[in-house]
């Protein structure tokens, strides 16, 4: 046991097997830093220019201030286009939410005549190309005699919000384990329980990412907006128009503080789940 | 519990489908009506009636030729590029970011979030004659005087890469993420090397991903027109910057429609002709 | 809500039950009475319906036709809330968005129990991981999960207590250590346990009586002793352990006992333990009852002459030795080692001798090949 071997010298590796080596481990690294880079450089952009002391147009940079973060709503009619979008995203949220998740459940959950087709009608809205959507919707509404303002705004952002919604939840429900459930039913919770106790809770994780996700597509969205909102505007809106005579610093604000917020809620929520795992 | 257990998904999937059905596709079909109109002789701008007028669609297509085949060499151009970049991208954060993966994913989406065309004007200012590149490169004579970047192909396409981006790499991580590394290492211990690993393993494996993502890239890429208009120039104009135009400016309706329909049309050819392909064959 | 189950107790019971799911019949007019209190065991191979029969007792299936009583309640078409019996699930199935305090409170507060509390710790404490009480399903290990899974049922002192391979996903150590331990919780807590397993070894530890299913259908039930002595067909003699069956001839009558021609040579059984029909039959011998002696020695019993050893494998405790016969069938033969060394070797002519009292008899038209092909690891989905 106690034998001293005499220790041998390391051999080397050779440099360039070394070389080749750290460009095998790093070169994905690499290729990430730039991958971020282009990912974050108008982010970042943007950001900065939220400081510039531009007055009206803020093409080029004249100076750092505080005074577009302290007076966000500074230009005209900026916070009013912000305000619609919010409102329009937190409904097309909600009723395409619920609407969506009932549709995954359905179609997750249960086999009936139909399934395949109503596959087709979910995949079918995400196959269309937004001015499509947006230019028949806008003729339907025509047709009807409906002015394009706020609602049909909220109804249109729903259309193609729900098959977003459908397909993240359905993707929940399906990794669901059916056991949990039978032993649910096995412990005295009949159906309406089992669901309130057990199914939903495990499948609110994809309900919650699927409400965000549905909620900044909408924020976000611009030409199915610009063919229903008629004089109404909204954030997107707002910068595409004064995009052509340059926009205010305020926009950079707000589009700033949205990163930020999002960011703060992903992570928040990343945060809260692994605390619930420990 | 006294319902039927028959009915349920038909009650489930009724409210989403009767509002799909009212706003999605009774709009398709009333744009499908629309497209073969003419406009009343004699009547005020915008005052169409039905006529069956099948030639609209020659009409539309001979007349936006060039902006149809731009819009596709575009977004196929922008699909492209962007399954180039994004692959590296999600295969790092797939297998080679250890406990970062969520952070990295969650950067990742998070331009998403800043308003993408804030974004775009940002693009459009970076690379403009009053940003800091074109200046630098210029008086590095790294580019001419009479050069640009924006107002050009390269701008638009490189544009609508990077807007469509997120959702090319969300797709094609979800399906790596799922490759069980062992399958990678069983494919070098069978005497594979990296390459034909990656090619013969990895490449199979993500397959649902990369279709995913080209469609998600694609489709939105081809009835584009915020980037050709905020990048681009008028030798740029795509189908949707035609349509735009058709409905607000001009008041076409029917032309309009059927520059939609067409679009649709194609584009749904296309996607079933490619899910059908990349059902059946790997695609490498 | 509280959901009040019924208030039934007694023996369960299964009348003429088939179960089919289109062309296929997972159980085939099955008939089976568990006594109260009994630690039942329903043995087979995957497929053979032993899930599917214990899913209809749980109300997670209901049967095509047939009833399912316990005690005087039918409960063939209740819902699986409303039966008094709870199961221990194949991989536990525990709810990993709850703590295990509430995994175990589940049952209780559906039912609407007052004393939730102090009926949790109390059973936290039976399966001695009372300081988990707070953690998540996912930070614990195998072995934890499946007592809490045990302990959340038990909770619920149900009539019925049914484990579905509970001990399947455990490394062998862990699963012989738990064998002991879920049938001293058994006596301990005395309910009826009813536990489906693939793993003969499993059932014979822990199992009264064991009901052997094959096809739909159960091919003898009886105390594990009762099995493995006298099996009465070919599938259990070479299901539960290995059996040597040798193709014979009834010879005739000599008191209780049979004589039999096995390939020329006479031997004798007892009558009571022959299953055959007719004259034809299998003479089955469990390869631990025979004796190998060097040809010319003296040997008592029932003796077959022209063995010649084959194989010998040494395995510790014993030594398993391949003997072939003069016509052409290989036999196996284990012996212990109480001597240390194998005493004999490959190629050495033997004798082969066992107590008359020890054979039985199959019926002369079995597949002797019935359940040798079974692969024991395989799991039952």
């Amino acid at each position: 046991m106690s034998t001293k071997v005499k220790e041998a010298p390391i051999p080397t590796i050779p440099l360039n097997a070394r070389l080749s080596r750290w460009f095998g481990r790093n070169l994905l690294r690499i290729y990430m830093f730039f991958g971020f880079s282009y990912l974050f450089i108008p982010v970042a952009y943007t950001f900065a220019f939220s400081f510039n002391d531009s007055g009206k147009s803020n093409l080029i940079w004249k100076g750092f201030t505080f005074s577009n973060w302290q007076n966000p709503c500074g230009a005209p009619q900026i916070c009013e286009a912000l305000g619609n979008s919010i409102k329009i995203g937190f409904l097309a949220t909600v009723f395409s939410t619920i609407l969506g998740t009932m549709i995954a459940f359905a179609i997750a959950r249960y086999k009936f005549a139909g399934r395949s087709s109503s596959n087709l009608l979910i995949f079918l809205p995400m196959a269309t190309p937004e001015i499509v959507l947006g230019a028949s919707l806008l003729s339907l509404f025509l047709v009807f005699k409906v002015n394009p303002g706020f609602w049909p705004t909220v109804i249109a952002h729903v259309v193609f919000c729900i098959s977003f919604v459908v397909v993240t939840v359905k993707a929940r429900i399906a990794s669901l384990d059916p056991r949990l459930e039978q032993a649910a039913m096995d412990l005295y919770a009949n159906e309406v329980e089992t669901f309130r106790r057990v199914t939903l809770p495990l499948v609110a994780p994809g309900i919650a990412a699927a409400a965000l996700l549905a909620f900044s597509l909408s924020f976000d969205d611009f030409i199915i907006t610009n063919f229903n909102s008629g004089t109404m505007t909204t954030f997107p809106k707002f910068v595409y128009v004064s995009a052509a005579r340059g926009i205010p610093a305020q926009a950079n604000v707000i589009g700033s503080s949205m990163f930020f917020l999002a960011l703060a809620i992903v992570i928040a929520g990343q945060l809260v789940n692994r605390k619930k795992a420990r | 519990m006294t319902l039927p257990k028959v009915r349920v998904p038909y009650l489930l999937l009724f409210p989403g489908f009767a509002f799909l059905f009212t706003f999605f596709i009774l709009p398709i079909m009333n744009l499908a009506q629309t497209s073969t109109q003419t406009a009343i002789v004699g009547g005020d701008t915008g005052q169409y009636e039905q006529s069956f007028a099948f030639s609209n669609y020659i009409d539309a297509f001979l007349e936006n030729r060039e902006q149809f085949y731009r819009s596709f060499i575009y977004a196929s151009l922008a699909t492209i590029f962007a399954l180039a970049i994004a692959y590296p991208l999600a295969y790092a954060i797939a297998f080679k970011s250890g406990k970062f993966k969520n952070i990295l994913l969650v950067l990742v989406v998070a331009p998403f979030f800043t308003s993408f065309l804030l974004r775009t004007v940002a693009w459009k200012q970076i690379l403009g004659e009053e940003g800091f590149l074109v200046p630098t490169l210029r008086s590095l004579n790294l580019m001419g005087e009479q050069t640009t970047i924006t107002s050009t192909a390269v701008a638009v396409v490189a544009g609508m890469t990077y807007n469509f981006l997120p959702f090319m790499t969300l797709p094609l991580y979800a399906s790596l993420e799922r490759i069980d590394p062992r399958t990678i290492e069983a494919s070098g211990d069978l005497y594979a090397n990296a390459i034909t690993t990656f090619r013969k393993v990895t490449v199979p494996l993500s397959m649902p991903g990369v279709v995913a993502g080209t469609l998600l890239t694609f489709i939105p890429a081809a009835g584009d027109y915020v980037n050709a208009s905020i990048l681009g120039s008028p030798n740029t104009k795509m189908i949707g910057n035609v349509i735009e135009s058709r409905y607000f400016k001009i008041v076409d309706y029917p032309t309009a429609a059927a520059l939609s329909f067409t679009l649709m049309a194609a584009i749904l050819i296309l996607v079933t002709l490619y899910i059908r392909k990349a059902g059946t064959d790997e695609l490498v | 809500m509280a959901i009040d189950p019924i208030d039934a107790r007694g023996d369960l019971r299964l009348t003429r039950i088939t179960k089919t799911y289109g062309d296929f019949t997972a159980v085939d007019d099955l008939t089976l009475t568990i006594p109260k209190g009994s630690f039942f065991a329903l043995l087979g191979p995957s497929g053979c319906g032993k899930t599917t029969t214990l899913r209809m007792v749980a109300g997670l299936e209901e049967p095509t036709v047939g009833s399912i009583h316990l005690g005087d309640t039918d409960i063939t078409t209740t819902r699986p809330y409303q039966r008094p019996i709870n199961t221990v699930f194949q991989n536990y199935a525990l709810f990993p968005h709850l703590t295990i305090f509430e995994n175990i409170a589940f049952g209780l507060r559906r039912r609407g129990v007052k004393d939730v509390k102090e009926q949790v710790d109390k059973v936290l404490n039976l399966v001695e991981l009372p300081h988990l009480a707070e953690r998540k399903p996912t930070q614990l290990s195998g072995g934890q999960q499946q007592r809490i899974a045990l302990a959340r049922a038990i909770v619920n002192r149900p009539a019925l207590l049914l484990l579905d391979e509970p001990l399947g996903a455990l490394d062998l150590k862990l699963r012989r250590q738990m064998q002991i331990e879920l049938k001293w919780i058994q006596r301990e807590v005395g309910l009826t346990f009813v536990h489906v397993t693939h793993d003969q070894e499993e059932a014979m530890t822990m199992a009264d009586t064991i009901a052997v299913m094959n096809e739909g259908r159960i091919e003898q039930m009886g105390s594990p002793v009762d099995l493995y002595d006298d099996p009465e067909t070919a599938f259990v003699a070479n299901f539960l352990g290995q059996s040597n069956l040798i193709k014979g001839k009834i010879d005739g009558n000599d008191g209780d006992s049979l004589v039999i021609d096995l390939f020329g040579q006479k031997i004798s059984m007892p009558k009571s333990r022959s299953h055959a029909v007719d004259s034809s039959l299998y003479a089955g011998i469990r390869p631990e009852k025979f004796r190998i002696s060097r040809t010319g020695s003296t040997v008592r019993g029932n003796v077959l002459t022209g063995g010649r050893i084959e194989d010998v494998s040494y395995i510790g405790v014993s030594t398993q030795y391949v003997v072939a016969m003069p016509w052409g069938q290989e036999l196996m033969v284990f012996e212990q080692n109480d001597d240390g060394v194998p005493p004999f070797n490959k190629g050495e002519e033997v004798v082969i001798s066992w107590e008359p009292n020890f054979t039985f008899g199959l019926r002369g038209d079995e597949d002797i090949e019935a359940g040798t092909e079974v692969d024991p690891e395989q799991l039952d989905e």
